[in-house]
């Protein structure tokens, strides 16, 4: 057993000023990227950024990579929105100057860092649990799915300028993540986040390979688009 | 002595975990995207909202409401009392005994019971 602690310490030593060592200090100033996720409220408001320990569980390496470089907003009204609204004429409105930028990274540190993040993956589990099935779907009934069947659209954008701003916009969203992690995520937020804010509706199986087909699909369009 | 320190380490995580939340942090953290900071449905989510989400201050329509219908949208979602979808279920975030208090803080922000 101590031979074997040797070995990976010696392993690490012979990295050193990897990824591995020089980022995480950083990163881990906005993001928790050594788990658990949040157990309260008050954890979840305070943060700054989405957790990153599960990053490989999450993500897609390419566009971690090209998003480090040059960062857009994902989520309208920050991490946790009730930190970034204020009071408006007809309802509350995202207050832009309480919310900062990530900071852009050349490209080989975002190389780096991306293909560190894809090495964190505790969730193998939950993503194992999902198998997206091939099949496509309009956009209109996948809009219709998304919008009046499952209310989705009460708190993501659907398009830039079409849904809710308290979650992430989900125009982009298939080409951020994982198939099986958005399948995974619908499924049971809280397994991910045990205190997200996004509900568990209790979509059936068939209900989960819809949306996450409609987000491909939502996702190719905004691709196309740019 | 490991067998004692992973049980304190689970007996601890444990505990935070079933930790219940106040009510004021549970509104803030579910409600208000929709519902609004002042309770009364302007949420900053409400643009594009085909139905507006009720306004919590609203004595006369939430005296409309008992405190078991009220438990059972929150848990349940508004589809459960013939409401609208875009209030969604949030019993997979929220304890029984958190709804309960969840519905007491709605009377506090109505000031108003059911019926009168």
């Amino acid at each position: 057993m101590q031979k074997i602690i040797l070995a990976i310490l010696l392993g690490l030593s012979g990295t050193a000023f990897s990824a591995e060592e020089t980022f995480p200090k950083d990163c881990a100033a906005c993001h928790n990227i050594s788990g658990p996720a949040a157990q309260t409220l008050k954890e979840a408001f305070g943060k700054k950024g989405p957790d990153l320990f599960y990053a490989g569980n999450k993500y897609r390496q390419e566009w971690l990579a090209a998003w480090l470089q040059k960062p857009k907003r994902i989520r309208p009204a920050g991490m946790y929105y009730g930190n970034h609204i204020k009071p408006g004429a007809k309802s509350d409105e995202i207050d832009a100057s309480t919310l900062a930028e990530h900071v852009a990274l050349p490209k080989a540190d975002a190389t780096a860092i991306a293909a560190w993040l894809m090495k964190l993956k505790p969730h193998d589990d939950l993503i194992a649990k999902e198998k997206i099935e091939p099949g496509t779907i309009t956009k209109q009934m996948g809009e219709m799915n998304f919008d009046k069947f499952q209310g989705c659209m009460a708190c993501h954008l659907i398009e830039p300028e079409y849904g809710g701003v308290s979650g992430p916009e989900l125009y982009t969203a298939a080409r951020r993540l994982q198939p099986e992690y958005m399948a995974s995520y619908i499924r049971n937020p809280q397994a991910w986040e045990p205190k997200s804010w996004m509900p568990n509706k209790q979509v059936s199986d068939g209900g989960i390979q819809k949306l996450v087909r409609y987000l491909e699909l939502l996702g190719k369009d905004s691709e196309n688009a740019k | 002595m490991l067998n004692k320190l992973l049980f304190t380490i689970v007996l601890a995580a444990s505990v935070q975990t079933q930790a219940k939340e106040t009510a004021a942090d549970n509104y803030r953290a579910y409600c208000v995207q929709c519902h609004g900071m002042e309770g009364n449905g302007t949420g900053v989510n409400i643009r594009d909202m085909s139905v507006v989400p009720r306004d919590h201050t609203d004595a006369k329509s939430m005296s409309g409401r008992s405190d078991e219908a009220l438990f059972k949208v929150i848990k349940e979602g508004g589809t459960s009392i013939s409401k609208s979808i875009l209030m969604p279920p949030w019993e997979g975030a929220l304890t029984d005994e958190e709804i309960k208090d969840l519905v007491q803080h709605l009377r506090t922000l109505c000031k108003c019971k059911f019926g009168s």
